[in-house]
């Protein structure tokens, strides 16, 4: 029995008590030191004779759904058949792109056989379709992969049969000239030929794809958008998608698991031009097979898909919420559309991962001495005994946390970068115009004390009224400047007035 | 019905020629347009015949045959109907879009040109009109022109309008002729349909490749690449692509043709 062999091998070299024993599958997966004891034998291996048992019709599922286990454990011959359709779809919110497809979708209907399976594949070409199509499927050994063999014209069908040799998860895409642009018309899928013994169970098998679409309008420009040669041949997609459109797997669409359950994904690049560093945002993949192959990788982040690549990774389901699959290439995700969102229901589990425990302000060290005077300072008002004095305490304590980063502690500011404070005439010209600048911020050319300053103050309208009559009174009172009081009252009026008149120099 | 034919009335106008020829009844007599002799590099050329190959002076249709203009034909030749015609000589897809064998319908508008037709009922099309169908490199060297120039087949931009076409699924349904006219006067000759050429099946080598080039060279990825030698002419190489697909008793909803003479 061949999957003893790792086994045997690890006892002659004393190497018992390797982790290998308790993986839930045969040894012939196993990783590390022992892959290059083991080999499947690929193709020359794979040849189980002739098909048994009467022809079997290959179930065909459309993205994200995987059809069933193959549960065989003799070479049959399946027949698989295929449509190829012309169709216009949406790539985004009211954005349409003709796609060409193998089945309807993008991508194509996902294939499963078992390895040394007899595959009779039909290709049929819609008779509305205006071009010419093929398959060269990567799981086939063979010239071309099929794609000769399966040169269609609109509205007629071919066949040839081949194979399955060689286990593992294949891209398909077509072939035909110009073979970049049948793929980035979305003409691309996946055939899985499982090991003779059948994949471990999972709860959850999804079927995704990664393809880069270019279009001649932007990003979300709406209508329907041609495909735009230059842009490809520059590979600079405008879309970087997950099976086919925006909002494929994302809302209603989303891949949905409970927690404590495992995932599978067969997950495909299509390309035609990007590589993809596929990731789930909040998991880490248990185990990845990567480029399709048959030994796994385990605890991993990242993984690589080249373009007509594929993997296959799994993960345990612990905590629930909301996991985003993205190309970590990351401007793709949130600037061209490849994310993807999985789902998880099911009890939270505090002792793996808390949510959020704290959410404070964090003042950094210049908050060192505490915040006892602000406290002090908001029950006073509360109180209606506020004097300028707890004001000055107060303010002195929130000034360090937010205004003495760009003017530093003394007041002084930068020369040329950050205006003064400390005896500034620009203040003193006009203290209740001090509340706008807080408020709404400054920018543009600005005169004080004879320097010119010409940058830009944000706008700290998270400070609350309280907090700016607080520093604004702190700041009047410091550093030779004229002194006075700025109440929570008066900074609620400007803030109420809004930013209609922005603080600009020339006020 | 006989097409009576007349004397070739040869207007000879800067580049342009219209020959007459009195068809059936009410159908106006087709034009066709000079296209001057030229030296011309076709995108299927491979290292070893680079150069310009010299293409003599010829006239081409200025529009695809249209189902009505093929109507005529029909009802002149009712060898070619549908419900007659040999099946070796088209398959089941046969003017299957108009209403009746002698009828077009609302599938078939009498200004669209007509589809669904195998080379070999082009071909005897073109024979009833004294002409016959162009070589892919009278067609290809027609095409390149755009309105303003010869060969606009280093545009971008123009490039980028015939790529537009593949934008439009077929289920939208055909367009009519009477397009812009390009330098010579031809029309429709992108963004419509595809056309039958004479040599089409000449795009792919014969089957037996031993002392060829390979024959699969159009259908696989790479081979694809190294076979033509403008990799950007997407627009062109699609209709070589998609006529090397085909047999000669083969129809698609998208595929018509137009005819050409040779010039005394």
């Amino acid at each position: 029995m061949h999957k003893l062999l790792p086994f045997a091998l690890l006892a002659a070299f004393g190497l018992a008590g390797c982790n290998s024993s308790s993986s839930p599958t045969p040894a012939a997966h196993a990783a590390g030191p022992l892959a290059a004891a083991y080999s499947t034998g690929g193709s020359a291996k794979g040849d189980f004779g002739p098909p048994q048992g009467a022809p079997i019709q290959a179930i065909l599922t459309s993205p994200p759904l995987v059809p069933p286990p193959v549960n065989r454990d003799y070479p049959a011959k399946v027949v698989v058949e295929l449509e190829v359709i012309e169709k216009e779809m949406p790539i985004s919110e009211g954005v349409s792109y003709t796609f060409w497809t193998f089945g309807g979708t993008v991508p194509g209907s996902f294939i499963r056989v078992r390895q040394g399976d007899t595959v009779e594949f039909h290709l049929k070409n819609a008779p509305d379709s205006k071009m010419p199509h093929n398959i060269d499927l990567h799981g086939v050994t063979g010239p071309g992969g099929g794609a000769a063999a399966s040169f269609t014209a609109p509205g007629h069908r071919t066949q040839f049969t081949f194979k399955a040799l060689n286990q593992g998860l294949y891209v398909y895409h077509c072939a035909t000239a110009p073979v970049g642009m049948h793929i980035a018309n979305g003409m691309y899928g996946l055939i899985l030929v499982e090991p003779p013994e059948g994949l471990p169970p999972v709860d959850h098998e999804y079927y995704v794809m990664q393809g880069d679409f270019y279009t001649t309008g932007k990003y979300r420009e709406k209508g329907l958008q041609p495909f735009d040669m230059e842009k490809a041949i520059d590979e600079r997609p405008t879309y970087v998608l997950f099976n086919g459109s925006e909002g494929a797997l994302t809302g209603d669409n989303a891949l949905t698991a409970q927690t404590n359950q495992t995932v599978r994904l067969f997950m495909g690049n299509g390309g035609p031009n990007l590589v993809s560093s596929f990731h789930v945002i909040g998991e880490i993949f248990d185990k990845v097979q990567p480029e399709g192959g048959t030994y796994w990788q385990e605890n991993v982040q990242t993984t690589l898909i080249p373009a007509g690549g594929a993997v296959t990774v799994e993960f345990h389901t612990e905590v629930p919420g909301s996991y985003v699959l993205v190309d970590h290439s990351i401007f793709r995700a949130f600037n061209k559309g490849a994310l993807a969102i999985l789902k998880v229901d099911g009890p939270e589990d505090k002792s793996i991962y808390s949510g959020t425990e704290v959410n404070a302000v964090y003042l950094g060290d210049r908050s060192e001495p505490n915040l006892k005077a602000v406290t002090a300072a908001a029950s006073a008002h509360a109180a209606g005994t506020l004097t300028r004095q707890e004001q000055i305490d107060a303010g002195k304590q929130l000034f360090t946390g937010t205004c003495s980063v760009c003017h530093q502690p003394n007041g002084e500011g930068m020369p040329g970068v950050f205006p003064p404070l400390a005896k500034s005439d620009y203040l003193a010209a006009d203290p209740k115009h001090a509340i706008e600048v807080v408020l709404n911020g400054l920018s543009g050319p600005v005169k004080v004390n004879g320097t010119d300053y010409n940058s830009v103050m944000p706008p700290m309208s998270q400070l609350t009224d309280d907090e700016v009559a607080n520093i604004l009174t702190y700041v009047l009172n410091s550093w030779d400047n004229p002194g006075g009081q700025i109440t929570k009252e008066e900074v609620a009026g400007v803030r109420a007035n809004g930013p209609a008149h922005p603080a600009q120099a020339e006020h | 019905m006989r097409a009576a034919m007349l004397p070739l009335t040869l207007a000879r106008w800067l580049c342009g020629i219209t020959a007459t020829i009195a068809m059936a009844g009410a159908i106006a007599a087709p034009a066709y347009q000079a296209i001057p002799a030229t030296g011309f590099v076709s995108v299927l050329a491979t290292e070893k015949d680079a150069a310009p190959v010299s293409l003599a002076a010829f006239a081409m249709r200025e529009e695809p045959v249209t189902n009505a203009e093929f109507l005529a034909f029909v009802a002149a030749h009712p060898q070619w109907r549908r419900d007659a015609v040999p099946t070796v000589f088209t398959d089941a897809r046969y003017l299957a879009h108009w209403s009746a064998p002698e009828q077009l319908g609302a599938a078939a508008l009498p200004d669209q040109p007509v589809t669904q037709v195998s080379w070999f009922a082009a071909r005897a099309y073109c024979e009833s009109e004294q002409a016959r169908l162009p070589t892919w490199l009278e067609w290809e060297r027609t095409a390149a022109a755009s309105a303003d120039t010869d060969d606009a087949r280093g545009d971008p931009a123009w490039r980028r309008k015939l790529l537009d076409w593949y934008a439009q699924p077929s289920s939208r349904g055909l367009g009519s002729i009477g397009g812009e006219a390009n330098l010579y006067g031809v029309r429709d000759l992108h963004a419509l349909v595809w056309e039958w050429v004479d040599d089409y099946s000449a795009l792919i080598v014969a089957p037996d490749s031993r002392d060829q080039g390979d024959p699969d060279r159009m259908k696989f990825c790479g081979e694809a690449a190294l076979s033509l030698r403008d990799r950007d002419n997407y627009a062109l190489l699609m209709r070589v692509a998609m006529l090397s697909s085909l047999k000669a008793a083969n129809t698609t909803v998208n595929l018509g043709f137009r005819c050409a003479r040779d010039l005394p």
